[in-house]
């Protein structure tokens, strides 16, 4: 059928709809939603890792190849180094950014080195907003208790005490160097309610609030003439005689040719996988998110934390096509959106944790209650056109801009035509496990952002991403940049190569990749292909 | 299941088997129809490197010259988010050489008189308006300029909240001006010294600072796992 007969349920139920309450399911159905729907539970897409700090532990196989990979570096390379720094900071997204600006700040000299231009990432597209708790009947310990329901109670509780604390100085910050958050008549930060949060707590900039902040903190870097070194991907940490990090070698994407930059510290801040489309999934996520800090991180023997679980963010695009897997932002459902399958019934409180949202959605379409399109996806339809019902004709050109001019350039309008969507793989939830100062197991080895693990559970809270790249990319940053003046430069060797070496050949040798992936290899699989997805 | 027959979009525009040729860099190939740029090039067999970033529409790194069939002229788009069609043609832009002024946004005296120190060729402009017809966000660039020239700082926030900063404004500009940057500069004078300061955050911070949660988090803290599991369900 045509999509616009399809679409008139949506229309025809949705005076009727508005009047429903859907109640949140019972913890135990929750959980049994879950086990049957949410692709974490999907156990055919598991292995246990062979060796390493994780040896026995499940993950994902596309992940436990490449943990298991093999380092593109021989033993005999030549490491004296091009550029000798106090902080290295290793990713150009908002961890990143945070982490260089802070540690810049204390007088350190730091070294921003990033495989694409300062400023590509997943940061630049965060739509739905920040959590902080600067709401009068908020606090922050309501956003802790909030945080640890959503991440199944599995949070580390010291890590996301010092999230939900430091947010609001966080928000300051930003707002000294110009960020432009939407306010309230009175001056007040204006608060949006997120998905699986008790109190109205994001902080935005209209649908655009990652790339505002990015914007900013981009201008701020240039501003502070810190070094950077872009498309340059880190290819192998640096270790001394003691296995403590030292630096890293990168391979500069332009000439090919390695750098060697020896440092007192190094700040992992390289983002997620998403581009490693587990179990087939299309992403949210950036042309970078290959996991290249998990993979250096776990040869130098850090720990990592969670990784089995995984978020599909529940509205990813289905239609059309060229848009596959891109982000409807969750805005849409903290307005008052609803979900609808191809009855016009809703299925679920579309402001429940991602994780439920998404095997809700998963369960409808699996049950025949989906919509199909003809290259063989399906999807439910989320009903836009409600919040201008809702709250007045303009409400959606009013608050979600970007949205309305990407599916403007295919003929789409999503203030008066619902969009069809389906769970995109999102976020990695897990990562290297950090203490509080976001350090690894690993001496002077620092990881920050969404490469890290520990703090969201098995389930992040709709707008903590963005609140854990500031705060931990300042501590990262600040915690490094305090050891450069008592420190000196330790040896650079690759000593820890030859420990993974041998520790893979006892086990069957590595799984035959060469890792970190750098960018997903699309230009074969994409000229092997007459119909592209 | 019959009801699944019902209930399948019958795409128009989906991509197709059916091929057409169009031009990169002034080279022909043949693509399926209906793929984006971005994946234009992948299909070609071209490694994407510079040109391809958060591939969403947000980073601006994909900015693109394209031209129709028989259409004289050349518009700008976003390679991640534009469709190929049969004799499109098109090239990745690459890195142009604008300068950014350094400033330190917090310690500025003046911000409104600041902008001709830091950027002396804003007042210059000719009015072409070609940076508005440059932007594939649909800004009004030329309008900001002037609003920016003139002052009106917080319109030039709002109008270039859309902004991807893929500098497609500036390399058109008769009198040398990056637009982009110029934008970028009024917006983060007018957060940090144009926008009242929020009372409530400040209140917050304090609120932390002298421990007022203190008792709460030594309570939550204290309880079993099963605790706080029933403490958290008791939170609406």
């Amino acid at each position: 059928m045509e999509i616009h007969a399809l679409q008139q349920i949506v229309h025809q139920t949705r005076d009727a709809r508005r009047k429903q309450t859907i109640p949140k399911f019972s913890p135990a159905d929750r959980d049994r939603l879950i086990h049957q729907y949410h692709p974490d539970y999907r156990s055919s897409a598991y292995r246990p890792i062979r060796f390493g700090p994780n040896a026995g532990d499940k993950t994902v196989v596309e992940l436990a190849a490449l943990l298991e990979g093999d380092s593109s570096i021989q033993e005999h390379i030549d490491l004296t180094p091009q550029y000798t720094t106090d902080v290295l900071v290793v990713g150009g997204g908002g961890a990143g950014c945070a982490a260089a600006l802070h540690a810049h700040a204390t007088g350190a000299k730091v070294i921003l080195a990033t495989k694409l231009r300062l400023g590509d990432s997943n940061s630049v597209m965060a739509q739905g907003g920040m959590q902080i708790s600067v709401a009068p009947e908020d606090s922050p310990v309501t956003h802790f208790l909030d945080t640890l329901k959503g991440g199944h109670m599995q949070n580390d509780h010291e890590l996301l005490k010092v999230m939900v604390e430091e947010g609001p100085s966080i928000a300051k910050w930003l707002i000294e160097l110009g960020v432009l958050f939407d306010r309230q008549a009175d001056g007040n930060l204006h608060v949006k309610k997120g998905g699986g949060s008790s109190k109205p707590r994001l902080l935005t900039c209209s649908d655009y609030t990652g790339l505002e902040i990015m914007r900013v903190l981009k201008d701020e870097v240039l501003n502070q003439k810190i070094q950077l070194l872009e498309f340059c991907a880190a290819v192998e940490l640096l270790s001394d005689e003691n296995g403590q990090c030292t630096g890293a070698i990168f391979k500069d994407l332009d000439n090919h040719r390695h750098v060697v930059v020896a440092a007192k510290s190094v700040i992992l801040a390289t983002g997620g996988i998403g581009r490693l489309h587990i179990q087939g999934f299309p992403t949210s996520n950036h042309y970078g998110a290959t996991g290249d800090g998990l993979c250096l991180s776990y040869r130098m023997g850090a720990k990592l934390d969670h990784i089995d679980t995984f978020q599909y963010h529940p509205s990813g695009a289905v239609y059309p096509e060229q848009l596959i897997g891109a982000l409807v932002t969750e805005g849409i459902r903290s307005e008052g959106g609803h979900l609808v399958n191809a009855k016009g019934e809703r299925f679920v409180n579309e402001l429940d944790t991602r994780d439920v949202v998404s095997s809700s959605i998963i369960r409808e379409c699996e049950e025949g209650r989906g919509i199909r399109t003809m290259s063989g996806r399906v999807g439910v339809w989320l009903d836009t056109p409600l919040l201008d019902a809702e709250h007045g004709p303009g409400t959606v050109e009013k608050h979600f801009p970007a949205m309305m001019m990407q599916f403007e350039r295919f003929g789409i309008d999503i203030s008066k035509d619902p969009v069809l969507i389906y769970p995109t793989l999102h976020y990695q939830n897990g990562g290297v496990k950090i203490d509080a100062n976001s350090e690894t197991n690993v001496k002077n080895l620092f990881v920050a952002g969404e490469a890290s693990g520990g703090l969201h559970g098995r389930n992040r809270l709709m707008g903590n991403s963005l609140l854990d790249l500031m705060v931990f990319g300042k501590r990262s940053g600040l915690t490094a940049a305090s050891r450069a003046g008592s420190a000196s430069q330790g040896k650079l060797t690759v000593n820890h190569l030859q420990r993974f070496r041998a520790d893979a050949k006892k086990h069957g040798n590595s799984s035959g990749v060469i890792s970190p992936m750098i960018l997903p290899a699309y230009t074969r699989r994409e000229a092997e292909r007459t119909v592209t997805n | 299941m019959a009801q699944e027959d019902t209930n399948v979009i019958d795409q128009p525009e989906v991509v197709r088997h059916k091929m057409v040729t169009i031009e990169i860099s002034g080279k022909k190939y043949e693509v399926p129809e209906g793929i984006t740029v971005i994946k234009a090039l992948w299909h070609t067999g071209q490694e994407v490197v510079r040109g391809a970033g958060c591939l969403g529409g947000f980073c601006g790194a994909c900015a693109t010259y394209y031209r129709t069939k028989d259409d004289p002229k050349v518009r700008t788009c976003l390679a991640c988010q534009m469709a190929v069609e049969d004799g499109m043609s098109f090239t990745i832009m690459p890195p142009f050489p604008a300068r950014k002024a350094l400033y330190d946004i917090r310690s500025l005296k003046d911000p409104k008189q600041d902008l001709f120190n830091l950027y002396p060729e804003a007042p210059l402009c000719r009015n072409c308006n070609a940076c508005t017809e440059a932007c594939p966000q649909k800004i009004d660039v030329r309008e900001g300029v002037w609003k920016a020239v003139f002052g009106d700082f917080k319109s030039v926030s709002e109008m270039f909240m859309d902004c991807v900063m893929c500098g497609m404004c500036t390399p058109v500009c008769i009198a040398d001006i990056a637009p982009n940057l110029v934008a970028l500069y009024v917006s983060r004078a007018q957060g940090a010294h144009f926008t009242e300061k929020p009372q409530g955050l400040d209140t917050r911070i304090k609120e932390i600072q002298d421990g007022r949660f203190n008792d709460e988090w030594k309570k939550v803290l204290a309880m079993s796992e099963q605790e706080l599991a029933d403490h958290c369900a008791t939170v609406k």
